[in-house]
C-alpha cells in the first residue's frame, strides 16, 4: 500500500477479534491495528460469564489478559458502534459520525440472544446472557428477585437457571417438550442432567411454554403458560438460541444468509472484508454448505485464520471436529464430533451458544454406553473410527476419546471389541492414549 | 499439565489457588505448573468446570511434585 503502513480494523472484541489481532501482528510488525467494540470493557472471557453469574469467580477474574497486552500488540481499542461500511472508500462510519479508514476489515461482531415474539419481552426483568453487562444486570436483578422463570435450551439456558438458583432465587425452568436438549442428548443423558438441576434447586416444568408476559410499570410480574397457568416471577431468563449480528454487514452490501457468508479463507464477497467467529457462516467444501458454529475454540481458530489472510496469507480455514466441554446440571460434559441425530431441538430456534450445526449431522453408527450413576459415555462408531463421543461426569476417558475422534485414529481391532466388550475396549483406549496427548489441536499460544 | 484446547480462560483455577499461582496463565500456554510453591492440593483440578487440568507426578523427581495439565 502506498504511503505508510497497512491499517487493519477489527469490529468486535471477542476471542475471534483478539485472535485476529495477534495473527496480524505476527505477520505485520509495522501495521496499525485497531479493535472497535460497542462494549465498554477490555477483553474478557465470555465463557467465564456463567461462572461469574453462579458465583464461582469474581468479576475481576474475567479479565484474562493484562492491560500491557494491548501495548505489546500495539493494538488500539476504540469504543464505539459502527453503523455503515463504505467498501469502496474502505471506511467505516461510527454512530458518533466519525470515520475509520482501513485496508483490511474483520467483522467479528458475534451473536445476540434471539428473543421470542411475545408482548412484554422488552420489559425490565427479561434477561439474556451474551455479555458482561447482561451478567451484571442479571446479578443486580437476582439480588432482589424472589422467583425466576427460564426458557430455552442448550447450555446457556442452564447457565442462567443454575446461576439464578445458586444466587438463591427460586428458579423455574420450562421445557416445551418432555426432556432437556433433545437434539444432542439421548433420553438417559437428559434425565441425568435434569436430576442434577433438581439437586441444585431448579424446578423443571415439562410440556410447558409461555404464552404471555404480565407486567406492571414496565417490569415483569408473571408469565402465563400455554395451559393457562400463571407463574409469578421477577425475572424471565431467555436462551432460545442466538442470532449472528449481521445488520451492519447487511446494510453495507456484504453477502449474508443466517450469518455473514465467507469462503474458506474467511473472505466475504467484498474486497478487503473478512468475517470470523459466531457471526461467520463458513463454507465447508466437504459438505458443500455454509455452516454456523458458536464455539469458543472455533472462533479463536477462525479469527487466527482471518487475521493471517488479512495480512497476506492464503490459508484455508480447515474446519476441525466440533468440540466443547461444559458443565450442565453440575456435571462436566464433553461433546466431540457427531453425537446427535438430525432432530431439531424443541426449545431452540436455529443455533445456540456452545453449539455446532455439525452435531446435528446424521451419521450411521451404533451407540455404546457405559453407565455408573451419573457417569455416562456414549460413542458413535463409524467405519473403523469413532465419529463422536459424549462423556458426562467422570472425564478420565474424555482425553483418550478426544484423541480418537479429533485425530481420526483408525480403531482397528478395537472396533470389534467395542461392540462386544465395550469396557475392555475403553480400558485399552485409556492405556494407549495416556501419553502424548498434548498436541491435539492446541490453540495458538498467547 | 493443562490441555489448552479445553480451556476458556474463566479463571476459576487461579481464583481458587490457595497460594496464588496464576494457573490460568499456565493453562493458556499449555505449560505445567512446576513451581515449588504449588502445594499440589488439587483445588484447581477439582474446580475446573471443563476438565482442563490434571495432577501428574513429575517423573524426574518421583515425589509429589505436581504437573498440572
Amino acid at each position: 500500500m502506498p504511503g505508510g503502513p497497512l491499517r487493519f480494523l477489527i469490529i468486535g472484541h471477542g476471542i475471534a477479534g483478539m485472535a485476529a489481532a495477534k495473527a496480524i501482528r505476527r505477520r505485520s510488525p509495522k501495521a496499525s491495528i485497531a479493535i472497535l467494540t460497542d462494549e465498554n470493557h477490555r477483553f474478557y472471557s465470555r465463557p467465564g460469564l456463567a461462572y461469574y453469574v453462579s458465583g464461582d469467580i469474581p468479576e475481576s477474574q474475567l479479565f484474562t489478559l493484562p492491560d500491557s497486552l494491548y501495548r505489546d500488540l500495539r493494538c488500539s481499542l476504540i469504543f464505539g458502534r459502527a453503523v455503515r461500511i463504505d467498501s469502496n472508500q474502505r471506511r467505516v462510519r461510527l454512530a458518533d459520525g466519525s470515520l475509520l479508514a482501513y485496508d483490511a476489515l474483520l467483522l467479528a461482531t458475534g451473536a445476540n440472544a434471539a428473543l421470542p415474539a411475545i408482548t412484554g419481552i422488552d420489559m425490565e426483568g427479561v434477561v439474556t446472557l451474551d455479555t458482561l453487562d447482561d451478567s451484571r444486570h442479571l446479578l443486580k436483578l437476582a439480588r432482589r428477585a424472589r422467583r425466576a422463570v427460564v426458557i430455552g435450551g442448550g447450555i446457556t439456558a442452564l447457565e442462567i437457571a443454575e446461576g439464578l438458583a445458586a444466587r438463591g432465587v427460586e428458579t423455574h425452568y420450562l421445557l416445551r417438550k418432555d426432556r432437556y436438549w433433545n437434539s444432542v442428548l439421548d433420553p438417559a443423558e437428559s434425565e441425568i442432567v435434569e436430576a442434577g438441576l433438581a439437586h441444585e434447586g431448579v424446578i423443571i416444568h415439562k410440556q410447558t411454554q409461555i404464552e404471555s408476559i404480565e407486567g406492571r410499570r414496565g417490569r415483569v410480574r408473571a408469565v402465563v403458560t400455554s395451559n393457562g397457568q400463571r407463574m409469578p416471577c421477577n425475572i424471565l431468563g431467555v436462551a432460545i438460541g442466538i442470532r449472528p449480528r449481521i445488520d451492519l454487514a447487511q446494510e453495507s452490501g456484504v453477502a449474508t444468509d443466517r450469518g455473514i457468508l465467507v469462503d474458506e479463507t474467511m473472505k466475504t464477497n467484498l474486497p478487503g472484508i473478512f468475517a470470523a467467529g459466531d457471526v461467520a457462516q463458513v463454507y465447508d467444501p466437504h459438505q458443500d454448505a455454509y455452516r454456523l458454529d458458536s464455539l469458543w475454540w472455533t472462533a479463536e481458530h477462525q479469527g487466527d485464520t482471518a487475521g493471517a489472510n488479512m495480512a497476506g496469507d492464503q490459508r484455508p480455514y480447515l474446519r476441525k471436529t466440533p468440540f466443547n466441554v461444559t458443565r450442565i446440571g453440575g456435571l462436566v460434559t464433553t461433546i466431540i464430533g457427531d453425537v446427535g441425530g438430525s432432530r431439531p431441538d424443541s426449545d431452540v430456534k436455529g443455533i445456540m451458544r456452545g453449539d455446532s450445526e455439525n452435531w446435528r449431522h446424521a451419521v450411521d453408527c451404533i451407540a455404546i454406553q457405559e453407565r455408573n450413576g451419573s457417569d455416562r459415555i456414549r460413542l458413535m462408531v463409524g467405519q473403523d473410527r469413532l465419529v463422536g463421543a459424549l462423556v458426562m461426569g467422570d472425564q478420565s476417558l474424555s482425553r483418550p476419546l478426544q484423541h480418537y475422534v479429533l485425530g481420526g485414529t483408525p480403531l482397528g481391532e478395537l472396533g470389534d471389541l467395542l461392540r462386544r466388550q465395550p469396557h475392555a475396549a475403553l480400558d485399552i483406549m485409556r492405556e494407549r492414549a495416556a501419553p502424548s496427548l498434548t498436541s491435539i489441536g492446541a490453540g495458538a499460544a498467547w | 499439565v493443562p490441555e489448552a484446547i479445553r480451556c476458556v480462560q474463566c479463571g476459576i483455577c487461579s481464583y481458587n489457588c490457595p497460594v496464588g499461582i496464576d494457573v490460568r496463565a499456565h493453562a493458556r500456554l499449555g505449560k505445567p505448573v512446576q513451581t515449588s510453591h504449588c502445594l499440589s492440593c488439587g483445588e484447581c483440578v477439582r474446580r475446573c468446570p471443563r476438565g482442563v487440568l490434571r495432577l501428574e507426578i513429575n517423573p524426574l523427581f518421583a515425589e509429589l511434585l505436581p504437573g498440572l495439565v
